[in-house]
């Protein structure tokens, strides 16, 4: 059920009504069978998959947490009795048992998400590769198809395992809570992908109908839609005609092609995400931001850390910081050392974490090379970045331009373009056609036709272009507007008559110019195949 | 405590570590840093840091750092 769809419309005010006229002790319940009611929509033979990765999740989360509650009781009863010796071989031996439960869970929720995502993308390479040798086989390509948010809802099962097992916060005794947190969903679709911590409280307690919150959630939703239905859905067929006519569309057309994915994908994506925070929203839930306003980031660093933030901060935590400071990496690296001398070895923990993790965030987006280049080129600029720092130093005290407004200017558009560079092989077919059109921005210079009427046969009219260039600058607006405090606040603080005059202007726009209606389909999102 | 402080200018040189409590908050130091940290931290005082302790209010200002390393000290 797509969000922009009409039955997401009635399916959340049918919801709505009942969430806040049965007893509030009752609505994460009534949230929980909403869940599964939307899940059921995406194919009732995907549940079997999140039912189990459900299970798996809670008896693993409850023996860990079983085996926690016995350490500490143990350790208790017996204060006096033990030494110090003592009480660490018993927190390790009961350390042992938890790690194998938390194993034995990642490897079965993993493992799903494995067969179902990646056994086709891994046969089809290892077939190809005996082919290449010469070796007759007869390995059979299979494809699944991909339970809804699979990606997503693992991650976030996975967080919270690994929260449990180190200890974070005590276990989900509820099976039916765990169920709701793993299920909720607003952010089934595209994420962000929460903590248990940060989404309980709200997740499980009781709201009142809030009027003001409410209307906040609104309109955020009201926000996304616009982002959604007028730039992002009417952007679409201008980047397909591009990327799908790679032999037509190559030199400018590479640029905008870049340029268009890049506002389509930002529109498309944090349309979705202000979507799934507006529903939770009006059911009283507070979901983390995802984005933090990314094309003013100055790094791709910084890039990283304000586009998408709820994936870059689970690979974070769960993956780089625990391969970066493991005792055998700290070991490897003190070996190294002595070996290169202090600055390869200082250097080994935090490149084997860093390439391990872009390959796998590469990975995370999809079972194709395409990903997995474009992870690994992420991580040689976020390497090579690290390694200027002591060169751009210089030169910014050289010249004095750091805190200049142009120099500033320049960094963020260099940021933009070089993502954008390295974005455009989510869309191109292969890695070699995208390559091959990297080369074309270089080598043809066709500019002219950008000026000479070619850009109205990419299937945008001049009135889509006129829709989209406002869509735009009011975007840009509010991103510019909304630094330090939030739009919607200072919309709050404004006289009723502006206030209603946005909401209905932003209604207006959405329903004359949103890409929909007869002869269009609302697409799907982006991410949602992620 | 001088140690940490010396670890930290080795690190940032441009940064007044005995004042600042923001170092994560505002972004100081990165998560590439606090693996060169931790790292020179297990070495220089034979500890080990779970990776559980990595949380902003352990690594925010160097008087944090050392009361991590103290309370790791004790524990060991």
């Amino acid at each position: 059920m797509l969000f922009t769809s009409y039955e997401f419309i009635l399916f959340a005010v049918v919801l709505f009504v009942l969430y806040y006229i049965i007893p509030k002790k009752f609505q994460w319940m009534l949230l929980l069978l909403a869940s599964y009611v939307f899940y059921s929509f995406a194919g009732m033979g995907y549940m079997v998959y999140i039912l189990a990765t459900t299970l798996s999740t809670y008896f693993a989360g409850r023996r860990i947490g079983t085996l926690q509650t016995i350490q500490t009781d143990y350790l208790n009863t017996h204060k006096e009795a033990l030494s110090r010796e003592e009480r660490k071989t018993y927190k390790a031996r009961i350390k042992k048992k938890q790690r194998m439960y938390l194993v034995l869970c990642m490897v079965f929720n993993f493992g799903i998400l494995a067969v179902l995502k990646y056994s086709g993308f891994t046969l089809l390479n290892v077939k190809s590769l005996l082919d290449f040798m010469n070796f007759k086989n007869n390995i059979p390509i299979l494809r699944f198809a991909l339970p809804l948010g699979i990606s997503f809802y693992t991650f976030q099962t996975m967080g919270y395992i690994i929260d449990v097992y180190r200890d974070k916060y005590p276990y989900e005794k509820n099976i039916f809570k765990l169920a709701l947190f793993i299920s909720f969903f607003p952010q089934l679709i595209q994420g962000p992908i929460s903590r248990f911590d940060d989404l309980k409280e709200t997740l499980f307690g009781e709201h009142s109908f809030d009027a003001k919150a409410i209307s906040f959630g609104l309109q955020r939703i009201l926000w996304g839609f616009f982002k959604k239905l007028v730039i992002a859905d009417r952007l679409l067929p201008a980047v397909n005609t591009i990327v799908r006519n790679p032999e037509e569309y190559q030199g400018v057309y590479v640029l905008v092609g870049m340029f268009f994915y890049a506002i389509q994908l930002y529109a498309d994506f944090t349309g979705g995400i202000d979507i799934a925070i507006g529903v939770a929203e009006v059911f009283g839930i507070r979901l983390k931001e995802n984005f933090e306003r990314p094309y003013f980031s100055k790094s791709i660093t910084e890039y990283w850390r304000r586009w998408h933030i709820s994936l870059g901060s689970w690979f974070r935590e769960y993956m780089f910081f625990p391969i970066s400071v493991s005792k055998s990496m700290l070991n490897l690296s003190k070996s190294c050392r002595k070996l290169f001398g202090d600055a390869i070895g200082k250097r080994i923990p935090v490149y084997i974490a860093t390439i391990l993790v872009w390959f796998t965030t590469g990975v995370w987006h999809g079972a194709a090379w395409n990903f997995i280049v474009w992870g690994l080129l992420n991580c040689l600029v976020i390497l090579v970045s690290q390694e200027c720092i002591p060169l751009y130093q210089r030169f910014h005290k050289r010249f004095n331009v750091l805190h200049t407004f142009w120099y500033r200017l320049f960094q963020v558009a260099r940021t933009f373009w070089l993502m954008s560079f390295l974005r455009t092989l989510d869309c191109y077919r292969d890695v070699g056609t995208t390559f091959r059109m990297y080369r074309t921005v270089f080598t043809r210079w066709n500019w002219n036709e950008l000026f000479s009427g070619e850009l109205l046969g990419l299937g945008l009219t001049m009135s889509d272009y006129i829709v989209l260039i406002l869509a735009v600058l009011l975007v840009l607006y509010v991103s510019l507007a909304s630094r330090s405090v939030g739009f919607r606040e200072q919309l709050a603080v404004k006289p009723l008559t502006v206030r209603y005059l946005s909401y209905f202007a932003l209604i207006i726009f959405i329903l004359i110019f949103g890409a929909y209606g007869v002869g269009y389909d609302a697409s799907q999102f982006i991410y949602s195949q992620f | 405590m001088d140690k940490i402080i010396e670890i930290l200018e080795g690190m940032h040189p441009e940064v007044d570590f005995n004042t600042c409590n923001t170092l994560i908050d505002d972004k100081i130091i990165d998560s590439f840093d606090i693996v060169t940290l931790i790292s020179e931290l297990s070495e220089e005082f034979d500890i080990s840091i779970p990776v559980e302790e990595i949380i902003p209010e352990n690594f925010n200002s160097a008087k944090a750092i050392h009361a991590l390393i103290e309370r790791l000290l004790e524990d060991e």
